[in-house]
């Protein structure tokens, strides 16, 4: 299973994720329908995006799957975050005032 | 996951400044950097610990994450502190590194084993061969001292997760706008100092410091520095309202304004309310054993409530807002029966953000994972938080226990009451009587049967103030925490000389 912390990148846009909570299902995290690898790892230039999974994603904001997992979006990118073929919801949280 | 990579994620934004600090100015990239030299100073140290003495100001971010990448525990102390003090708690401390500003170098001695002036610090992380340790984010990362109101202060350890959960459970990430300012006056040996240091470069805002606190002084850098939101205890927010009054400053920067530390007088929040009609004003009740926040009380839940007719809702000015989304509370009695909404009992919490550990003692969460705060509490109908004070103060008048904030709350709304604080004083026919220590309002001496009468008209008879004392001021901690147990003794220690025969 990937570790909390971890930072990964998109292959075909320019998405990164950071893994807050970690879960088998990430294994298969995809962005733009590619596999995200490691950031500052090779990226496999002969990817191209999935033209049905390229709504995007929003910086800052949380990503979850049915299964627990939950990623935090550091860099936006064109590809919409999935696990396999299905595609990650966004999580809404009301922003709290700065308290401290 | 380690509290470093939430230093590591502001670096998507390099070139902001994340610091004002006196004459320094850093911005991620150099905080970062210095953080990676700092981790190289700590780890060639030998160290398993790292002690700082000192107002904070740079060096707390500083030393929070040189010591995060050096996989090493920090603990900022109480610079008020006597030099026994300090030591005592240094001693206390595996191996510490003890990093100290000069002023309190003294103080210090040749405790720990090593001892650097923050200058030093500085100069050597600027230097030193960069590390980076990957902490297990189970491990411990800040240890707190308890200020030690009520007993021997304790050290609450706080894991990378307990921290890295609050900040990233309480804020958005990358959420300031350019430009944002936060001005931090809090000192680093209190919980909102580490979250302010952690939680301020994760959404991306620049922390104005001002060390050493002083109203005009605030007054002068919300201006100077365009600052956007602040964070004040109680004794603070009295004496900005003072300088607010006299200078007629309306602070056209400031967007939020948050309170917290200790119970603040709601004639004092609607005073400032009034003052500065564009600030969201925000209460933040926490503790050092949750990682700082645990419930929030919003500007718009101080709109809602400030304007109602309706009387529940205007109440909850005077709470403490609703819990944050990651933390779930219980209200319980004594024999730990959970209580439903408006009955008072021991507030508990669980969540991720929440220790409840303490070296030397190990974990007081019961099973199910839930943190006795000791504070006395009851929601709501709909889940606002409302805090009596700490379950240590309860006044126990024949038999009968009374909660100080209750009786508190009345007197202070009394127009000759600028502040006061009820305690329990020795008694051998009640075991306590009701004292209210009161601070009258500028150049007034309150009628004391007329404060009595102001309270009987509003609580049952028992809590009427058996007696009703005259101070200049509350003796009150750095953090505007009552010293509650300074007053008792003084009270009890004048009893027994008036009874001694003439």
């Amino acid at each position: 299973m990937i570790k909390n912390g971890t930072r990964l990148q998109s292959q075909v846009c320019d998405t990164q994720v950071i893994v807050v909570r970690s879960a088998d299902s990430l294994d298969d995290l995809r962005a733009g329908g590619a596999p995200l690898v490691p950031v500052g790892s090779d990226v496999d230039g002969g990817l191209s995006i999935d033209e049905s999974l390229a709504e995007g994603n929003l910086m800052g904001k949380r990503y979850v799957d049915d299964a627990g997992a939950e990623v935090l979006v550091t860099k936006a990118g064109k590809g919409t975050l999935s696990v396999g073929s299905t595609p990650l919801a966004i999580k809404e949280a009301k922003p709290l005032p700065a308290s401290d | 996951m380690s509290i470093s990579l939430l230093l590591e994620m502001a670096l998507a934004n390099p070139e902001r400044t994340a610091v004002v600090s006196g004459q320094l100015r850093l911005t991620v990239d150099e905080l970062s950097a210095l953080a990676d030299g700092g981790a190289g100073v700590i780890a060639a140290s030998g160290a398993e610990h790292v002690a700082y003495v000192g107002t904070g100001g740079a060096m707390l971010p500083l030393l929070l994450f040189s010591s995060a990448r050096a996989a090493v525990p920090v603990t900022p102390l109480n610079y008020r502190l006597s030099a026994d003090g300090l030591r005592t708690l240094i001693d206390r401390l595996p191996r510490a590194l003890v990093v100290v500003d000069d002023e309190y170098r003294d103080a210090v001695g040749d405790a720990g084993v090593r001892v650097l002036s923050s200058a030093e610090f500085l100069a050597a992380a600027r230097t030193a061969e960069p590390a980076a340790e990957f902490a297990d984010p189970d491990s411990v990362a800040v240890v707190l001292f308890t200020s030690g109101t009520t007993s021997a202060p304790k050290a609450v350890e706080l894991t990378h997760n307990n921290l890295t959960s609050y900040v990233m459970g309480t804020v958005e990430f990358d959420s300031a706008a350019d430009g944002d300012a936060a001005l931090i006056c809090v000192p680093p040996y209190h919980i909102a100092g580490v979250g302010a240091a952690l939680s301020n470069p994760y959404a991306g805002r620049k922390m104005v410091y001002l060390t050493t606190f002083d109203a005009a002084e605030w007054v002068r850098l919300v201006g100077d520095e365009g600052v956007t939101s602040a964070t004040v205890v109680p004794t603070m927010l009295d004496r900005i309202v003072k300088v607010l009054e006299t200078d007629h400053a309306t602070l056209p920067s400031l967007r939020t304004l948050a309170y917290g530390g200790s119970k603040v007088a709601l004639p004092l929040v609607r005073k400032a309310l009034s003052l500065l009609p564009h600030v969201g004003f925000v209460n933040a009740y926490g503790l050092t054993e949750t990682s700082s926040t645990i419930a929030v009380l919003t500007p718009d839940d101080h709109r809602a409530a400030l304007g109602s007719p309706d009387e529940a809702a205007a109440r909850r000015l005077g709470s403490v807002g609703q819990p944050v989304p990651s933390i779930e509370v219980q209200i319980r009695a004594e024999d730990g029966t959970v209580l439903g909404s408006g009955e008072t009992g021991e507030l508990f919490v669980r969540g991720e953000q929440v220790s409840g550990r303490y070296t030397g003692i190990g974990s007081v969460l019961d099973e199910q994972g839930w943190f006795p705060t000791r504070d006395v509490a009851y929601l709501d109908d709909e889940g606002y938080l409302f805090i009596g004070g700490r379950s240590d103060d309860t006044i126990i008048r024949g038999g009968e226990n009374i909660a100080p904030a209750e009786i508190e709350d009345v007197l202070v709304e009394h127009p000759h009451v600028h502040d006061c604080a009820v305690v329990g004083a020795e008694d051998p026919e009640w075991g306590q009587i009701i004292v209210a220590v009161v601070v009258p309002a500028a150049d007034i001496t309150p009628d004391i049967e007329d404060l009595r009468s102001f309270v009987r008209g509003q609580l049952r008879g028992s809590r009427t103030p058996d007696r009703v004392v005259f101070r200049g001021e509350l003796p009150t901690n750095a953090t505007g925490k009552v010293l509650r147990r300074d007053l008792v003794a003084e009270l009890n220690a004048e009893q027994s000389t008036s009874k001694e025969p003439a």
